[in-house]
C-alpha cells in the first residue's frame, strides 16, 4: 500500500514515519531554494502564501509559458545540502512539514526537524520525466524577479514521489548515519585496494 | 551536394543526434545498469532502479530529456585530416548544439564567465567545449557528444602529488573524492582516473577514461588490474544508487596514463553520474553516417 502524505500534513501522518520509509505526495509543493531560504530567513520576508503544513522542493524547474497558465516542462531536485545554513530557522518560521531534495542534510537541519516536527525527503535524481508527470497543475508563483529557476512555484502535486524520508521527526539521520559506515568501509577497501595495486608490481 | 548544403545537412544530423542522447542512454550505459539493478536486494535501493527505469522508458515515450539537467555540451572530435567539413567543424557544432536546444528542448545552462549572465541559447565562450584529435590522411569523423551536468561535475578535481605517495597516495585521492562527494552525483558513477604529470594532463586523461564504453579493460594488463581493483574497493563501499546505500557504487573504473616526470604525479578524478548521456556517431566523406553508441536509433 502507498503511503499518501496529503497537505495540510498533520503531526500524527508524519509522526510514525522512520529513516528509509518511501511515501508519496499529495496537495501543495512549493519550489524553494537557494534565494528563497535567504529572502525568509536571512531577510525575514514572507510570501504572500500561507507555507503553514504544507511541502517545499529543493528544485529550479523548466516552465513553459502557455495560454491562461504554464506548463511543467521538467522538474528535478537539486542538492539539498545547500540550503543546510538556512533550513532549521526556515522551518520554524514557516511551519513547513516536509522538505524534498536530492542528497541528505546536515546535523542542524535534523535538529530543526526535531524541533519543529518536520521531515526531509529524497527524491530519487535524475528521474525529472517522472516528477513532471506528477504534476498537475502549476497554481502560481511569487518572486518571479528571482528567475525561472529560483522562484517560488506553486504547484498542485498528485502522489507526488518516491520520496525517502532521510530525516525523521525524531531527528534521525540516514545520510549523515550512512556516510559513518562509508567512511568505515572506505578505511578497510582502501587499505586492501593500495596493498593489490603494490602487489601489481612496478607501479 | 555543394559545400553550403554539407554543412546544413551536417548541422540537422548532429542536432539530432545532440537531442537523443538527451533522451536516451547508450547501449553501455543500459547494460550496466540493468545488471547493476538486478544484483540489488534491498527494498529501497529497488524501489531507486524501478523508478530510474520507468523514467527511462517515460523519456523516451513522451520524447523528453530524462533529467532536468541536460548539461553543458562537450564534443570529442576524432577528425581526419581529410574530412572535406573539417575547416567548418566548429561552428557546425555549435549551431548544431542551439538546433538541439530548441528541439529537445535542453535547459538553458550556458553562464557567460565574468558578466555571470545566461546566454539564453546553450551557447557561450567556448561553449559547446571541443577537443580536438587530427587523425592524419583519413576523410571519416567520429564525433562524441558529452552531456556534463552539474551535479556529477562537481566531485571532478586533480592534484599533483609528490613521488613518495606513489600510487598509494592516487588511490587515497581518488577513494576520499568518492566518498565525500560521489553521493550528490546520483550514483552508480562512471570514475574515470588520469595519470599524468601536471593537474591538466591528469584531468584531461580522467575526463577520457571517463568516456571510455563500459565493459571496456585498458590495454596495458597492470593498467587494467588497476581499474579492477579500484572498481572492486569502490563497490565494496556500497554507496548504492543516489547514495541511499546498497551492492554497488559504480558502473565501472577507467584509468588512462601518459608517460610522466619522475618528479611527480599527477591525478585527475572526472566522474560520470547513472544518467551518462554520451554518444557517438561516425561519418564518411559524403556525411553517410553510423551511430556507435546507440543500437536502433535513427536519426
Ligand atoms: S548528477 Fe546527473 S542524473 Fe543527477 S541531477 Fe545531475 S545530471 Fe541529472
Amino acid at each position: 500500500m502507498k503511503k499518501v502524505l496529503t497537505t495540510p500534513i498533520q503531526d500524527e501522518d508524519i509522526a510514525s514515519l522512520h529513516v528509509g520509509d518511501i511515501v508519496y505526495l499529495s496537495g501543495t509543493l512549493v519550489t524553494c531554494r537557494d534565494e528563497g531560504h535567504r529572502r525568509i530567513v536571512a531577510e525575514n520576508i514572507m510570501p504572500s502564501l500561507p507555507m503553514d503544513r504544507i511541502a517545499i522542493f529543493h528544485a529550479g524547474p523548466i516552465v513553459k509559458e502557455v495560454e491562461g497558465g504554464w506548463e511543467m516542462v521538467s522538474i528535478g531536485p537539486t542538492t539539498s545540502m545547500r540550503m543546510e545554513r538556512y533550513e532549521k530557522e526556515f522551518l520554524a518560521k514557516t511551519g513547513v512539514k516536509l522538505v524534498i531534495g536530492k542528497g541528505g542534510m546536515g546535523t542542524k537541519t535534523a535538529q530543526g526537524c526535531k524541533e519543529s516536527f518536520a521531515v526531509h525527503a529524497v527524491f530519487p535524481g535524475g528521474c525529472a520525466v517522472i516528477a513532471a508527470e506528477e504534476v498537475e497543475k502549476i497554481e502560481g508563483k511569487e518572486w518571479p524577479e528571482f528567475g525561472m529557476p529560483e522562484a517560488f512555484w506553486i504547484l498542485k502535486v498528485k502522489e507526488f514521489g518516491p520520496l525517502i524520508i532521510s530525516i525523521d521527526t525524531e531527528g534521525n539521520n540516514l545520510f549523515e548515519a550512512n556516510k559513518v559506515t562509508f567512511h568505515a568501509r572506505k578505511e578497510e577497501a582502501l587499505a586492501k585496494t593500495s596493498k593489490n595495486i603494490v602487489s601489481i608490481g612496478g607501479l | 551536394m555543394s559545400s553550403g548544403e554539407q554543412e546544413t545537412k551536417l548541422i540537422a544530423i548532429l542536432g539530432k543526434f545532440i537531442d537523443i542522447v538527451s533522451k536516451e542512454l547508450p547501449d553501455d550505459v543500459m547494460k550496466k545498469l540493468t545488471e547493476l539493478r538486478t544484483k540489488e536486494e534491498a527494498p529501497l535501493a529497488k524501489a531507486i532502479y524501478d523508478v530510474m527505469f520507468d523514467n527511462l522508458d517515460r523519456a523516451k515515450k513522451l520524447n523528453r530529456p530524462t533529467c532536468q539537467d541536460t548539461g553543458v555540451i562537450q564534443f570529442f572530435v576524432r577528425s581526419g585530416s581529410r574530412f572535406p567539413l573539417l575547416g567548418k567543424l566548429r561552428s557546425i557544432l555549435r549551431e548544431a548544439t542551439i538546433a538541439a536546444t530548441k528541439s529537445a528542448p535542453l535547459r538553458l545552462n550556458a553562464v557567460e564567465v565574468f558578466d555571470e549572465k545566461n546566454t539564453g541559447t546553450n551557447v557561450g565562450t567556448d561553449v559547446p567545449f571541443i577537443e580536438w584529435e587530427i587523425v592524419d590522411e583519413s576523410t571519416n569523423v567520429e564525433i562524441e557528444v558529452y552531456q556534463a551536468g552539474g551535479g556529477c561535475s562537481l566531485p571532478g578535481r586533480s592534484i599533483v602529488l609528490p613521488p613518495l605517495a606513489g600510487y598509494e597516495g592516487a588511490m587515497k585521492f581518488v577513494f576520499d573524492t568518492i566518498v565525500d562527494w560521489g553521493i550528490n552525483a546520483c550514483p552508480p558513477l562512471v570514475v574515470g582516473v588520469g595519470i599524468g604529470t601536471c593537474s591538466t594532463s591528469a584531468a584531461k586523461l580522467s575526463k577520457k577514461a571517463m568516456l571510455r564504453p563500459i565493459g571496456t579493460s585498458h590495454p596495458h594488463p597492470k593498467a587494467a588490474a588497476m581499474e579492477k581493483s579500484i572498481e572492486e574497493g569502490l563497490n565494496a563501499i556500497g554507496l548504492g544508487p543516489q547514495g541511499i546505500s546498497g551492492k554497488n557504487s559504480v558502473m565501472a573504473v577507467h584509468v588512462e596514463g601518459m608517460a610522466h616526470h619522475p618528479s611527480v604525479l599527477g591525478v585527475g578524478v572526472t566522474v560520470g553520474c547513472w544518467a551518462n548521456r554520451h554518444g557517438i556517431i561516425r561519418l564518411d566523406e559524403h556525411l553517410a553516417y553510423e551511430v556507435v553508441s546507440h543500437t536502433g536509433v535513427s536519426l
